[in-house]
């Protein structure tokens, strides 16, 4: 593509600035300066502890069994997550996400196991109660007006029961359907994952393309092609990477079971991201929902149905913990009265607010949600690799967490100290 | 009084926005008692008063926030029944608020057509939205952007002003009504504000400008709308009262020969 693409007449009103790799770094200071670290801080810390856990426990932690079981550890949370960036870009929380997770689970396991459905109709039946459930929240939160704190903190405690009824006395139901087990325990045969590594480059590539040429079109300045190209390349290099690793053998003994491939999980995950990044950044609904986010009486006054967004983001929010919740089932094979509850939740809000996405809404982005699932996944995984002590577990997740919402809030104060 | 009013602007052109006797009550309380107004395309027309005269009441009703009570509303010459913002909006008639309704966490073209995206099937039309935010902005002769798709955070409050006001204009609006644009503005801000304000009547629109100070008021307003507790005061072009006239105005009802006759107010 040429660089000399030149904006035309009409549009030199607006001295557009001309981006290099050098102003965009640039814009990215400023961007800091004024508050919005993005994803870096995720991603540094994403580097850091993988680097000290290696260090410390390179024959445990880096390995490539671990680092399978690292992402089916965190592949619910971090849908959990995908669904609260929703409910936070609107300054809103769901602390009930956890046991939708759980009653999501329940529904299709009891449905699977007991009453003998195919899974198609279960995971459909599961997702549907999950859709319900934030239809509910979302309704007494923009229509009554409650806080979503108080709102979801009764769903919290109300659905740890729904949970109780729906799986019934038994305690746990065992899952045997070979098609909800597979999504946490298989894996793509290894061509397969390069296929999938030359659609995400190639589709990631054209989108870029593509677009330039719109803008162009349109006589729009076009940023330089070093920033995309940069961002491609190193997708590129990263997925690769990962496939390549994931592709090797990383069964204990090959010659009982061999083990190969990237995990199912990872193209699911893919699916999930473009489609709800395509709808929060390319549709007027996603517009609206960061405008409600931003400023809910301009977004108001604009003609926006605020109370329609608000129920329509706790509905998406609900029904991703429900399929977080198929998730959860599929790892542990079975749904308990404990399945999506414990920590499941604060990790997941934890996942988004470490990614990037702000607790004050407005600021936020689906891929917070896997940098961030990352970031949890790798403490989770990583600190029983070094000491055994519970305590000291919980002390540092909970210390994490605190230091992403600390970012967040600093990150708050100084963009309201720079705007004006 | 009414003869003042129709002395005072027009040059003969019929008025874009007609109000006549306009009554608003809020329980036992009369805002508005029956008050007259012009708007002439292509002209500033100042409503002035101090807190309390009616000018946000009479704004809102403009702008169908609230329905008058009584009196005549007419627009292009036409009687009109303006129950909503919404239909003030299809008639071409916007008004950008103190607290200026913008999201801070969006660009510049979002702000600029929030709640009216443009799109292309499902998605976003991106290109045009950016094309025609920049267009508007050109036509505005704003220069101060280094780019359209800045955040609004990180904007001055004379661009944010701005892009508030060019907000308004997109929309091939008519009439655009600014309540006090220059409130919290520092000087360098204001000047850049009020040219805009003067471009936008050049460009022919009616304007009608809100505002507590005076100086603005002489700098761009052609015409003078002062209410005094609910009833316009007087109408007066701009250019042949002084500031302390109109203050007169605002804080008494009349000054010397203008505004409301003494007697009138005592028979009331």
């Amino acid at each position: 593509m040429s660089t000399t693409t030149q904006p035309t007449a009409a549009s030199t009103e607006v001295a557009p600035e001309r981006a290099t790799l050098g102003s965009a770094a640039r814009d990215y200071v400023t961007r800091v300066r004024g508050g919005d670290v993005g994803s870096l801080p995720a991603i540094a810390g994403f580097v850091f502890l993988v680097v000290l856990f290696t260090i410390l426990r390179p024959d445990n932690f880096a390995t490539k069994l671990n680092w399978a079981n690292l992402l089916n550890q965190s592949a619910a949370v971090i849908f959990i997550a995908m669904g609260l960036v929703f409910v936070l870009l609107l300054g809103e929380i769901d602390l009930s996400a956890g046991y939708t997770a759980g009653v999501g689970a329940g529904t299709l396991a009891v449905l699977l196991t007991f009453k003998g459905w195919p899974w198609p109709a279960a995971v459909l039946a599961a997702l549907v109660v999950g859709l319900v459930i934030g239809a509910l929240i979302g309704l007494l939160v923009a229509r009554l007006g409650i806080p979503s704190f108080v709102v979801t903190l009764s769903a919290f405690l109300a659905l740890q029961g729904v949970l109780l009824t729906v799986i019934g006395t038994g305690g746990t139901v065992p899952i045997r359907d070979p098609f909800v087990l597979s999504l946490m325990n298989d894996n793509m045969p290894p061509a397969l994952g390069w296929v999938m590594w030359f659609l995400v480059v190639a589709g990631y590539a054209l989108t870029e393309v593509l677009g330039r040429r719109r803008r162009s079109k349109a006589g729009l300045p076009s940023p330089s092609v070093a920033l995309p190209a940069l961002r491609i390349a190193v997708i590129a290099v990263l997925l690769g990477l990962v496939v390549y690793l994931f592709n090797l053998e990383r069964a204990v003994n090959p010659a009982i079971k061999s083990l190969k491939g990237v995990p199912l999980i990872v193209p699911i995950a893919v699916v999930f991201v473009v489609v709800l990044s395509f709808v929060l950044k390319r549709t007027r609904f996603g517009q609206h929902i960061y405008a409600v986010g931003g400023n809910a009486e301009a977004a108001r006054r604009a003609g926006i149905n605020v109370n329609r967004i608000k129920i329509a983001c706790f509905m998406i929010s609900s029904t991703l913990a429900a399929f977080g919740g198929i998730l959860l089932a599929s790892r542990a094979n079975s749904v308990s009265p404990s399945t999506g509850g414990a920590s499941t939740l604060l990790l997941a809000v934890g996942a988004a607010v470490i990614g990037g996405t702000s607790l004050f809404g407005g600021k936020g982005r689906i891929i917070d949600a896997i940098i961030g699932g990352l970031v949890i996944a790798v403490i989770q995984n990583g600190l029983p690799l070094i000491t055994q002590r519970a305590e000291i577990q919980f002390i540092v997740t909970g210390l994490v967490l605190l230091l992403a919402a600390s970012v967040d809030a600093i990150s708050r104060r100084r963009a309201a100290a720079s705007g004006r | 009084m009414t003869s003042d009013s129709v002395s005072a602007a027009g040059d003969g052109q019929q008025p874009l926005l007609s109000l006549r006797g306009i009554t608003k009550s809020f329980g036992a309380v009369d805002v508005l008692k029956g008050v007259d107004l012009d708007c002439y395309l292509g002209q500033v027309t100042a409503l002035v008063g101090d807190n309390g005269a009616g000018k946000s009441t009479l704004v809102k009703g403009i702008a169908g926030t609230h329905t008058f009570d009584g009196g005549e509303y007419l627009f292009e010459g036409r009687p009109v029944n303006v129950t909503s913002p919404k239909a003030a909006s299809d008639l071409g008639i916007e008004v950008v608020y103190q607290d200026l309704a913008l999201c801070d966490n969006l660009d510049v073209v979002h702000n600029m057509f929030l709640g009216r995206e443009e799109t292309n099937g499902i998605v976003m039309d991106e290109t045009t939205m950016e094309r025609r935010a920049q267009e508007t902005l050109a036509g505005l002769s704003v220069r101060t952007l280094k780019s359209v798709r800045t955040s609004v955070s990180r904007l001055s409050g004379g661009q944010r002003q701005t892009i508030a006001i060019a907000r308004a204009v997109l929309w091939n609006s008519k009439l655009v009504i600014l309540d006090e644009p220059t409130a919290a503005l520092g000087v360098a801000q204001t000047e850049q504000v009020l040219n805009l304000v003067r471009r936008l009547a050049d460009s022919g629109l009616a304007v009608i400008l809100i505002s507590h100070n005076m100086n603005d008021v002489k700098q761009v307003a052609d015409t003078v709308a002062a209410l005094y507790l609910g009833q316009l005061a007087a109408t007066v072009r701009a250019e042949d009262v002084t500031t302390g006239q109109i203050v007169e105005l605002i804080t008494t009802g009349r000054s010397g020969e203008l505004g409301l006759a003494a007697d009138r107010e005592v028979l009331r």
